[in-house]
């Protein structure tokens, strides 16, 4: 096993759904989707995002295109036009999860 | 097969990118979204003040000038560009017809504005309660400035079906705009729930723009060609319900299955069930296949009965907010930001001013991604070049807003040295206009679609 960071083998995109941000992932080689499946838990994402992410986290799984979906509830200071953020609607929280460093096995 | 084109991926999207789908390769239909959330709360605000406002005026400009490409080529276009009243959309749009000597069909759907009943759904046990809190309206009912329902496909197909080629909604989905021409050309029945989960995802595809053709896209974007002439997503649509999205030829971009995939989970919630009025569709269905450059073919979309709600969009008045910024320089231009943070805070707390909420962030530093990005390490943080302290309250208290605004200035003169980004003045006062999703069963509405000059 080595440690690989997220951006490495992953691409995603965030948006909002009021106080909820959705953060997906996708495996740039489908090679990749079982250590995302494995390492990339709801758990790991809610501690990943501790102290922004108030809330639980879901995680959705869409093998037919290599991704996982997750909903970080609580995530975006009231959401909309309440958060005083300068990101409101949680758009650079995708590559804020790719930050996280997880284990692969050799490729 | 026909060829259903986005134009426009929010209000205030390019100006330029309806005109070049009319204008740059072949389309039988262009849709346009115009309408966030907060959109219409702005807009009943202006029809307050003036009855012949209150929808897109982008819309109509556009209109003005593609109307005769329109025309000659027969490309249908829909656009929610009616905002809060359709009507006088519709009433701009023929008079920029009348002008230049063109007969048009312009059909209008409402019925989607609910404000003026509110009071009658409450009164019969309708409780609109927040999708999100469980709260019933009640609790916010005298802050309410919109209320509309998100209508979807159907009424867009009615209008079509009376021969329109111009059709201007309210609060329609932005889905149901580019579901509705396969509908309606390809005779679609209300229960195919397959084929309407197909059109669904199509529309979820390009509804957000050159989102899905190579803008915002993080896969090789240093080499995606000529950004700055990128194409806009056209659906190539088949009676079966596969299709294929793509652009016109000789525009930049770059459609891509992994430019796709990052729109297809762009503001997706649980992938099994993305439900609209028209279907619930399956997002772990899809099939993707390049099907050549700048072609992605869709297959094997499920989709499930569409349910017995409307979700409703409803906007409310929801206090005061400022947002201020200061830009501090090298050297340890982070040290002086949290140091000017803190004397404001302090400066605040000994005028008594109290706040819902009180937020800093320090642009450059760690803005964007907080906590998971951590500190600028110490090898990194005395070489930053600025940092923007950006600062923001909330209060339902005007007067504290207004007050915090004018804290922030005298900073340059009395803080931590090396200050400039006093440019714009002191920052604005922003009343907040909050939303507040619910549900109503569908049979409490009924969309009204009207026809231009005359019925046929």
């Amino acid at each position: 096993m080595a440690k690989r960071k997220l951006v490495e083998i992953a691409h995603a995109r965030s948006g909002d759904k009021g106080d909820t941000a959705n953060v997906g992932i996708i495996a740039l080689r489908p090679e990749y989707y079982p250590a995302l499946v494995r390492e990339v838990t709801a758990a790991r994402v809610k501690k990943h995002f501790k102290g922004v992410c108030l809330g639980e986290v879901e995680r959705f799984e869409l093998p037919n295109l290599g991704a996982l979906n997750f909903l970080l509830h609580e995530s975006l200071d009231g959401g909309g036009t309440l958060a005083l953020k300068a990101d409101p609607q949680g758009k650079t929280y995708s590559t804020a999860l790719l930050r996280m460093e997880i284990e692969v096995d050799p490729l | 097969m026909i060829r259903i084109a986005n134009g426009q991926g929010f209000w205030g999207d390019s100006l330029e990118a309806p005109v070049e789908q009319v204008r740059r390769g072949p389309l039988d239909y262009l849709t346009l979204d115009y309408l966030a959330e907060i959109t219409m709360s702005i807009l009943q605000k202006q029809r307050s003040r003036d009855p012949k406002t209150g929808y897109a005026r982008d819309f109509v400009e556009m209109i003005a000038r593609v109307l005769p490409d329109l025309v000659e080529r027969r490309i249908r276009v829909i656009a929610n560009a009616g905002g809060v009243n359709p009507a006088a959309c519709r009433d701009a749009v023929l008079e920029i017809a009348k002008r230049q000597g063109i007969e048009i069909k312009v059909a209008t759907v409402a019925g989607d504005d609910i404000m003026a009943r509110l009071n009658d759904f409450l009164a019969r046990g309708v409780e609109l309660k927040n999708m999100e809190t469980g709260e019933p309206l009640s609790t916010i009912r005298a802050q309410v400035q919109s209320a509309n329902v998100y209508f979807g496909a159907f009424p867009v197909v009615e209008a079509l079906a009376k021969g329109a080629q111009i059709v201007i909604t309210g609060r329609v989905t932005d889905t149901g705009l580019a579901l509705a021409p396969m509908i309606h050309e390809f005779g679609w029945k209300a229960d195919d729930w397959d084929r309407l989960a197909a059109g669904t995802i199509a529309g979820h595809t390009i509804e957000c723009g050159a989102q899905c053709t190579g803008g915002n896209c993080q896969v090789d974007w240093q080499t995606i060609p000529d950004m700055a002439d990128v194409g806009y997503p056209i659906i190539e649509a088949e009676p079966d319900g596969t299709f294929v999205i793509t652009k016109h030829a000789g525009t930049g971009g770059r459609v891509t299955v992994a430019s796709v995939k990052e729109q297809l989970l762009y503001e997706m919630g649980d992938p099994h069930q993305y439900i609209t009025p028209d279907c619930i569709a399956d997002f772990t269905t899809i099939q993707l296949a390049q099907a050549g450059p700048d072609r992605v073919r869709f297959t094997g979309i499920r989709g499930r009965p569409a349910t017995e709600f409307y979700k409703v969009s409803i906007s409310y008045s929801a206090g005061f907010k400022a947002i201020g910024s200061m830009v501090y320089a090298w050297p340890d231009a982070y040290k002086k930001a949290r140091a000017a943070d803190g004397i404001l805070r302090q400066r605040l707390d000994r005028l008594g001013l109290r706040f819902d909420a009180i937020r800093t962030e320090f642009l450059g530093a760690n803005a964007c991604h907080g906590i998971p990005a951590g500190e600028p390490t110490p090898e990194i943080e005395p070489h930053l070049a600025e940092v923007v302290m950006r600062i923001g309250v909330r209060s339902s208290d005007r007067a504290a807003v207004d007050r915090f605004t004018k804290e922030l200035a005298p900073l340059a003169l009395n803080g931590p040295p090396v200050v400039t980004g006093l440019g714009g003045g002191r920052p604005r006062v922003e009343e907040i206009v909050a939303y507040w999703p619910a549900l109503i069963p569908k049979r409490e509405v009924t969309p009204e679609v009207t026809v231009w000059p005359n019925e046929s």
